[in-house]
């Protein structure tokens, strides 16, 4: 029955001399029609492979099966229960390396689109009437969850629905980690950010802002004073890296975050109705090619950038950027510096950037990251012309919580280390997940990671309380009928 | 969201406010900062946190109105919020016990010294604040500074209160050895806040003597926890973000030409945000 059809069914996207002027969402998403149509293309295997290259193995099949029979309530509980944020991960998941990377429809024609779907089913869901209200906490013990990036978001949606009462802490104005500064408009709206967060909320987790765990309190407060029975550290991997190359401190550079910061957080693209400023002149340099780099120059066309140029020392192979976002660049008229090494920002009296000097590279055997090694080509300088330089060469954990913590184990790379399955640090009660175990990673990966920190919490914590179960009261353990 | 408990305006420009933040208040020390928002779509500024009473869970800042966001902040009264305020950020200066302290604030930095001196003085050093201004009527918390302080020199522009001239003239003089005897006595330390050509003036006249000298740096900043890197400045041939290595720097080591450079950034920008708020100001006034 299902139709094989050899081609991914495309969604629409706005064109790309219209969107590469604005921060509007680039793709428009599917139409009913279109969404079972394409869910018709999903073959159904037995070994349903694209299972496996999913972080948190969102039951495929089922959930596009579901589409194809037209029920959509069904999809949407299929892949809920799976994933905590299917409409963001529907949008910024690198679907070529994970789940559509091994489905089957891959051996001969192109993958089904899995993205597209969940993408389709998550916006479907948004549009549906909200349903019950915050049922309220059935357990005593508090939980803190620091940091409000998909990893600490998807761990509180899980403890409240254990019937835990949780507090998250966010350091910035607004809860969303990378998700609400760092990814833009364009690839993942506001809206859809607000609405998960809003939903968190009905469903009864506290969100608290402006407080940096380990500077407004310590980490050991809250669980000493205030009563918290765990806390789960998803603080992320917020800190950029500079080149220390010369230059880099004249006006118009900036770190890819501070740069996305200005844009997304505190809208300058508003200014002067918004009151935060951001000057990008014609020509910018972006160096790097990862996700960050791709939305910093894409941004800065949107800001009036008549050129957007990405500077990278290793080639297209070795570019770490989602495929479709590339695609997405290249339309909007990036242009690329492959092989290209930035050595020194020019600038002029005034201290502002007038130019990038580079030195063209080749590349050698791999490294230790596996990749094959730049090396410079002697004698090979030039100059790019360019008035702002944005440097998005990877960020590394925030130590200001971890340092101020005593007992917290980092490694050589400044990450937290815990256990991967569990999310345990080197200390009791204290979890973690996200891109301050990992380094800078994915939305899936962080939020998968406060899934199972969520779950190895209520564990550990019922263990405690069966183990204490003799001299105490007995706790309910099951939601009570309401 | 931080109530303001009480208003005080020092001068027409600078107004002093004791704002309800009962973590901040517990975690501060001196010298540390806020970061402040004050509505939707603002922007985020730093500002010094003078004093601090835990007991009460009180803070106070003093504000000077010099662009779009301080003068809507010098705007709210008693009673009213503070949309955003997040801190205490930065650390305390490291100050060794022992010996003299000279702490000069020209303008608003006058009160960032309130609870830095406050602080040495209980610890047992002899502190001295010199604080300046144009004139009498724009030298602020005299008395407050008076307090906790063994000195305090005032110095004006035109002579109409303490020593006529410039804070680093009086700093001169001390460190010269005029005022032996009754006076403060030669500083051993300087920790200097204010704006900073103040701060690099105070560095010039510390750095032939050979004194130790801290300075607060308050370049651009939007986050305060070290993600952005907007804050970054040059001490030595290092890049420190100041906002989580900072504020106090060595004043000898500092790049005050490149910090000058950079707060400078959007200075055009900041005009014109200025002039639409003079223009909305007119408006609302003439509507009213
Ligand atoms: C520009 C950009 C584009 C990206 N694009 C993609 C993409 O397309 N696909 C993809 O899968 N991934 C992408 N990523 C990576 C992805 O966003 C991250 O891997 C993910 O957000 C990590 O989630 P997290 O919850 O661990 O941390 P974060 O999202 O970094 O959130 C951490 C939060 O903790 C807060 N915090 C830090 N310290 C403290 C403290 N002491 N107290 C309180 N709060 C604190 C921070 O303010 C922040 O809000 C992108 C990243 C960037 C920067
Ligand atoms: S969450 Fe990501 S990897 Fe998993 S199915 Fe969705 S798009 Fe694929
Ligand atoms: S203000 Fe952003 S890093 Fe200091």
């Amino acid at each position: 029955m299902p139709v094989k059809r050899i081609d991914k069914t495309p969604m629409r996207q706005r064109d790309a001399g219209v969107r590469a002027h604005d921060f509007l969402e680039v793709n428009e998403g599917y139409d009913l029609s279109r969404a079972m149509f394409e869910a018709e293309r999903c073959l159904r295997c037995q070994d349903a492979v694209c299972v496996d290259g999913c972080p948190v193995r969102i039951p495929i099949p089922e959930f596009i099966h579901a589409i194809a029979a037209g029920d959509m309530a069904e999809a949407a509980s299929i892949l809920r229960g799976a994933n905590p944020l299917p409409a963001i991960c529907g949008r910024v998941c690198p679907q070529e390396t994970q789940c559509e990377e091994l489905c089957h429809m891959n051996n001969r024609f192109s993958a089904a689109a899995i993205g597209h779907l969940e993408r389709f089913v998550a916006d479907w869901e948004r549009d549906q009437p909200a349903n019950d209200g915050a049922r309220k906490p059935w357990r005593d013990e508090k939980i803190a969850v620091i940091g409000s990036g998909p990893a600490g978001l998807v761990c509180a949606g899980q403890l409240v629905d254990m019937g835990y009462p949780v507090t998250v802490y966010e350091a910035l104005h607004a809860p969303g980690g990378v998700l609400r500064y760092g990814i833009p408009e364009f690839r993942l709206p506001n809206a859809i950010l607000d609405w998960e967060i809003d939903v968190l909320r009905q469903r009864g987790v506290e969100i608290v802002t402006n407080v940096i765990v380990g500077k407004t309190i310590a980490l050991d407060d809250l669980l000493n004073d205030m009563g918290f029975a765990a806390a789960f550290i998803g603080t992320g991997a917020g800190l950029p890296r500079f080149l220390g190359i010369p230059g880099e401190n004249l006006n118009g550079v900036f770190s890819a975050n501070e740069f996305l910061t200005r844009i997304n957080l505190m809208r300058a693209y508003d200014f002067p109705v918004a009151d935060t400023p951001m000057k990008v002149g014609k020509r910018v340099a972006v160096i790097g090619a990862g996700n960050t780099a791709m939305d910093t120059v894409r941004s800065s066309m949107r800001m009036g950038a008549e050129k957007g140029l990405i500077v990278y020392r290793r080639s297209e192979t070795e570019m770490t950027a989602r495929i479709e976002e590339y695609h997405h660049a290249i339309e909007e008229g990036v242009e690329f510096h492959w092989l290209t090494n930035p050595i020194e920002v020019l600038g002029n009296d005034e201290g502002w950037v007038t130019g990038l000097k580079c030195q063209v590279m080749e590349l050698g055997e791999p490294d230790e990251s596996g990749r094959a090694r730049p090396v410079p080509v002697a004698g090979s300088e030039f100059v790019i012309e360019v008035d702002n330089v944005v440097l998005s060469i990877g960020t590394t954990p925030n130590p200001l919580l971890l340092q101020s913590t005593p007992g917290l184990e980092t490694d050589r790379w400044g990450c937290l280390v815990a256990d991967q399955e569990f999310g345990r640090t080197t200390r009791p009660r204290i979890y973690a997940g996200g891109d301050v175990v990992t380094g800078a990673a994915t939305v899936i990966l962080a939020a998968g990671a406060g899934k199972s920190a969520a779950q190895s919490i209520h564990r550990d914590l019922s263990a405690a309380n069966e183990a204490g179960a003799g001299q105490m009261t007995i706790k309910a353990t099951a939601p009570p009928s309401a | 969201m931080a109530r303001i408990l009480s208003k005080r305006a020092l001068t027409s420009v600078t107004k002093l406010f004791v704002v309800e933040a009962p973590l901040i208040a517990a975690a501060a020390r001196p010298g540390q900062f806020v970061i402040v928002r004050v509505r939707e779509d603002g922007e985020r500024i730093p500002l010094t946190i003078a004093d601090y009473d835990a007991d009460r869970g009180e803070i106070t800042i003093v504000v000077q109105e010099v662009g779009v966001t301080t003068r809507l902040l010098g705007a709210l009264d008693e009673g009213d919020d503070i949309l955003d305020m997040v801190g205490p950020l930065g650390s305390a200066p490291e100050i060794e016990p022992g010996g003299h302290v000279v702490g000069v604030g020209g303008g608003f930095g006058a009160a960032a010294l309130l609870c830095l001196m406050r602080d040495l003085t209980e610890r047992g050093a002899p502190t001295t604040a010199i604080i300046g201004a144009r004139d009498k009527g724009l030298l602020i918390l005299t008395d407050e500074l008076r307090a906790v302080c063994s000195h305090l020199e005032l110095c004006t522009d035109d002579g109409s209160a303490g020593f006529k001239g410039l804070v680093t003239e009086r700093l001169q003089q001390l460190i010269d050895g005029d005022g032996e005897g009754d006076g403060p006595g030669r500083p051993d330390r300087v920790l200097a806040i204010g704006p900073m050509p103040m701060m690099r003036a105070v560095a010039d006249t510390t750095h032939d003597a050979g004194i130790e000298t801290l300075v607060s740096m308050d370049p651009l900043m939007i986050d305060g926890t070290g993600m952005c890197g907007g804050c970054r400045i040059t001490v030595g041939d290092e890049v420190k973000f100041a906002c989580v290595d900072g504020p106090f720097f060595d004043a000898h080591q500092v790049d005050f030409d490149e910090a000058v450079r950079r707060n400078r950034m959007y200075a055009d920008m900041e005009n014109q945000a200025a002039e639409r708020q003079a223009l909305e100001c007119q408006a609302s006034a003439g509507a009213a």
